[in-house]
């Protein structure tokens, strides 16, 4: 009865934990099976360990350079939807001007609607233009649909940003421009970090609307679909593994180093 | 430590601000002599702080002029202006460290050496050894004082205060008006305070305007404010005033003589600012604590001479200091009267039957002609800030 | 304009109105809210706005990729796809729809633990729900063909259970397997939407002052009287933010039902990833494409506005 009270009390927490497992579990199998010695063509079910596939991670074909393809592809389509997304953002948090409404709407549609239509109504255009489907058009893709995150990201920045800042600045002799750089710019810098971080993220993980608009250009994702159908490396669950190692300890690291900071400083402030 | 500033008065001529079919400030021409400490006092969308951000440059005049000393600065921005702001909730940059906040305004001038003039600009706010802090890590007061430094190091000719106490708690409050009452002595620079605290405008400033809906109702010294108000809302937002419907009965050269609710009353004729005669109706005014109470049974003790209004008290809250009592008579209901608390009659309570009465050159009049209970309800909701009747005010309180 | 008077005196009566010679108050920049939207929105008409013009057209094009296609205005293309693949839209209604309820169910309580149960492990826990993310999504829901593999635990276990004689007659699964059944792709679907349900839920939930759950107890709400009366109405917002971020992407989705489903469980995304990229069909494809957005775009809208939560747009 005692142990029964205890989990009723703890019902909460104790089917939040079994949901994070849940999140959790692919993630575990991933790791496991990149130790894994497959027989056949396809690493599903476990058959021996085996470090072959760490030790030689771009051991199969294509692998590796697709890998470079999205980093790159990523890395473009982020500088062009952060640069585009910012300056909209500032149009949208910092103005007052007619059709903002219908700007807003153009914003937001593109994130109302699932990756499907965008990709079909995207190659519909490539084909009437008769576009070659290759690296531009993924970008042009990956740039169209990260752009609005961007937008939403930094919005929401600017918009909480006290805009008495920008007239103390003012007040204290800096022009327009200084302005910009010296207070909104780094103010907003948060906002903006956080649309790259996401629209890279979107944009390295892209499958659906890549597939649309690829043509036979290979990045990573659809190095994994064309595996899932011929047959699937280990080498795919150590870059999965090692992006998922890398990101989770660059995180820890970021938060331990805030947390340092900050305690250092409450020490400081302590000893004055 | 601050250079003297040249010179100038702060000359505002036919300054109005209109946003859209809302006026916040209607033409106005205002004088703020040079040194002086002058405060802007008035409830929430008054438009004060419009005045104000007309004054920095941070608003647009829709008519008029701005003027500092010979120069017309109305079309100037505000970074070219030779004036300063401390703003309502002080706008400090968050991302910087307080040194680097007060560094601000000269690095944009182009000033090279600043780590001696900040450092003793710090100083001066004592803040010297937090200089490295960002201004999230400060209390309420040292965030003001900060606020303070980076408007003053910049030798302004004129400082403007936006609501600069109004995030404080009401002791650091008035140690932090003493504080920039002295700032303002020992650098001899023009302060411009924008206030809704009635106190703190009297406490701190040499002249003080009152201003209700866009317009100043009156402007003068604290104390000639308080003792001849010219209008029902001075009369009612500086301290509390009781006021009573009148009919003059006579009017003398030296006294006019009214008669409210059964009493006839003296007012001196040079506080009346209408001319009167017979017939012409009054508001007659004194301060709650310009008047006393005795009870019914002892009226032979008033002395004679003085005004009396005959009533039942209808409260009686005890505040150390002093006794409030309110009073309803026929000549009017709710007659407030502060007595100290020096010999209290304890058949004072409600239901007692009194004398009210103060000195005949107590006494006030007012033109009828406008709302008596203009600025009374404001007292209660001067701290809330807001939009006016949906037309976005851009001003955060005041 | 009134003369400057002495200091010290105020200002007489203003003229009423605008005084003459009042100009309006110059707007520095007018153009420049233009200016800086300009690059951004041009792109969005050129890539967003104009492929779907294209798509239209080419929904009501006829002809062949040999002889080309030209527009003839054939609008029943959209009553011939609607007709033959009827079945796919039900299905991924269901599926969606079936998933977006699933994951707020599961969500719901991780989101709840996050916000207001997890104390100093509140970070941790968050890295871990956003965590996922960053392994390919693909390689992830592949993860989930070892996970419920014919004669894997997880199967052997619910078939020992008896689960899978149920969900077998209710037509989730087929005999004993779990793999190439709707149960799962929709488990498939669950989990790849899911932290689009946590983070907004956390976010609304964080909000909520957890003194408010106390002022509740203190006037006499029971544990669930308080969730039922205070904490759910007020996650109002993350409710609807999380079940759109959920079902959208979901409703399109293509990839789970290829992965992890049989030709029984083909959504309507596969069948457009079908006829625009094998089958070349392209006008049948754009009228899929369009009806989906159609759905999708109606179902958004009522959904916001039956839980009167439009500021969200």
């Amino acid at each position: 009865m005692a142990l029964l009270a205890w989990i009723r009390r703890r019902l909460v927490v104790v089917f939040g934990l079994l949901t994070l497992a849940y999140l959790l579990l692919p993630n575990v199998v991933v790791t496991v099976f990149s130790f894994n010695d497959p027989v056949g063509r396809f690493n599903y079910s476990w058959h021996a360990f085996s470090t072959d596939a760490w030790s030689d991670p771009c051991g199969v074909s294509g692998l590796c350079g697709s890998l470079a393809l999205s980093l790159q592809l990523a890395l473009w389509a982020t500088l062009a939807a952060t640069v585009l997304g910012t300056l909209i953002a500032f149009a949208l948090a910092r103005h007052r001007f007619r059709g903002r409404g219908a700007v807003n709407s153009l914003i937001f549609l593109p994130m109302a609607m699932p990756e499907v239509v965008m990709a079909a109504s995207l190659l519909t255009l490539f084909l009437n233009t008769g576009a070659r489907l290759g690296f531009w058009t993924v970008l042009i893709a990956h740039i169209t649909f990260c752009l609005s995150f961007v937008v939403t990201a930094v919005k929401a920045r600017v918009m909480s940003m006290d805009p008495r800042l920008e007239q103390a600045a003012q007040d204290l002799y800096a022009g327009p421009a200084q302005t910009f750089l010296r207070v909104t710019l780094p103010i907003a810098w948060p906002g903006i970090a956080a649309g790259a971080l996401l629209a890279f993220a979107l944009s390295f993980d892209d499958f659906i609307i890549t597939n649309f608009t690829a043509g036979s250009t290979v990045t990573f994702p659809m190095y994994v679909w064309g595996s899932a159908q011929r047959g699937t490396p280990v080498q795919i669950n150590v870059v999965g593994t090692a992006m998922f190692l890398v990101a989770v300890l660059v995180v820890v690291v970021s938060m331990a180093v805030g947390n340092g900071r900050r305690r250092m400083q409450e020490m400081t402030r302590k000893q004055a | 430590m601050t250079g003297t500033p040249s010179g100038g008065d702060v000359r505002l001529s036919g300054i109005s601000r209109v946003y859209g079919d809302f006026t916040a400030v209607h033409p106005l021409d205002l004088t703020v002599p040079e040194g002086s400490f002058f405060a802007l006092l008035g409830a929430s969308g008054c438009g004060k702080t419009t005045t104000l951000r007309m004054i920095a440059g941070l608003e647009e005049p829709s008519t008029g002029t701005v003027h500092l000393g010979d120069q017309d600065v109305t079309r100037l921005p505000a970074y070219k202006r030779p004036v300063n702001t401390v703003f309502q909730s002080y706008a400090l940059f968050p991302h910087l460290d307080v040194f680097e906040n007060v560094a601000f305004g000269l690095r944009r001038r182009g000033v090279r050496s600043v780590k001696r003039q900040v450092g003793e600009m710090l100083d001066l706010v004592q803040l010297g050894e937090h200089a490295r802090r960002k201004p999230h890590q400060l209390s309420g007061g040292q965030q003001q004082r900060v606020a303070v430094a980076r408007a003053l190091i910049n030798h302004p000719r004129v400082l403007l205060l936006d609501e600069p106490l109004g995030a404080l708690d009401l002791k650091l409050r008035r140690r932090m008006q003493l504080e920039l009452k002295r700032i303002q002595t020992e650098v001899g620079i023009t302060f411009i305070h924008v206030t809704h605290d009635q106190e703190e405008a009297m406490a701190m400033a040499d002249t003080v305007a009152v201003m209700n809906a866009g317009r100043v109702e009156q402007l003068g010294a604290p104390a000639d404010l308080y003792e001849n108000p010219a209008t029902t809302f001075v009369a009612n937002f500086l301290g509390t005033s009781n006021l009573i419907e009148a009919e003059v009965v006579s009017a003398a050269t030296d006294e006019i003589l009214v008669r409210a609710g059964g009493d006839t009353l003296g007012v001196p004729a040079e506080r009346c600012p209408v001319p009167a005669a017979a017939g012409t109706r009054l508001l007659v005014g004194v301060r709650p604590e310009k008047a006393a109470l005795t009870h019914a049974d002892e009226t032979d003790r008033i002395p004679d001479g003085r005004n009396r209004v005959t009533g039942v008290v209808t409260e009686a809250s005890f505040l150390g200091v002093s006794t409030q009592y309110l009073v309803n008579s026929p000549a009017g209901l709710g007659l407030a009267v502060y007595a100290q608390n020096v010999d209290r009659d304890p058949r004072l309570a409600p239901g007692a039957e009194v004398v009210l009465h103060w000195s005949r050159a107590h006494t006030f009049a007012l033109d009828a002609a406008q709302d008596i209970d203009a600025g009374t309800e404001t007292l209660g909701t001067a701290d809330v800030s807001g939009t006016v009747a949906g037309t976005p005010v851009k001003e955060d309180a005041g | 304009m009134t003369s400057p008077t002495l200091t010290g005196a105020a200002s007489p009566p203003a003229p009423g109105g605008a005084a003459p010679g009042a100009r309006p108050p110059r707007r520095r920049g007018r153009a420049l809210p233009y200016l800086l939207l300009l690059p951004g929105l041009l792109w969005l008409l050129v890539f967003f706005a104009l492929p779907m013009v294209h798509q239209a057209s080419t929904s009501v094009q006829t002809g062949s990729l040999e002889a080309g296609y030209e527009v003839t205005w054939h609008f029943a293309t959209y009553a011939d796809a609607v007709a033959e693949y009827w079945p796919q839209f039900l299905r991924s209604v269901l599926y969606a729809g079936t998933a977006t309820v699933l994951c707020l169910l599961l969500g719901y309580p991780l989101a709840y633990l996050i916000a207001f149960r997890a104390g100093r492990w509140r970070n941790l826990v968050m890295i871990l729900v956003i965590a996922p993310f960053f392994t390919s999504f693909l390689i992830r829901t592949l993860a989930w063909k070892t996970i419920l593999a014919d004669g894997g635990v997880v199967v052997d276990a619910l078939n020992t259970l008896h689960v899978l004689d149920v969900t077998s007659r209710l037509g989730l699964t087929a005999g004993d397997r779990v793999l190439a059944t709707p149960l799962a792709v929709v488990c498939g679907l669950t989990y790849n939407f899911l932290p689009f349900m946590v983070l907004p839920l956390y976010t609304s939930l964080e909000r909520i002052d957890p003194r408010l759950h106390e002022a509740a107890a203190d006037l006499h709400a029971r544990p669930a009287t308080v969730f039922r009366k205070v904490t759910l109405p007020l996650s109002m917002p993350g409710v609807v933010a999380g079940t759109l971020l959920t079902f959208i992407p979901a409703g399109g989705d293509y990839v789970n039902a290829d992965l992890l489903g049989s030709t029984d469980t083909r959504m309507i995304g596969n069948v457009i990833q079908t006829q625009f990229l094998r089958v070349l069909d392209y006008p049948t494809a754009a009228a899929l494409s369009f009806v989906l957005m159609a759905v999708i775009l109606v179902a958004v809208s009522v959904h916001i506005r039956r839980s009167g939560t439009e500021e969200l747009l």
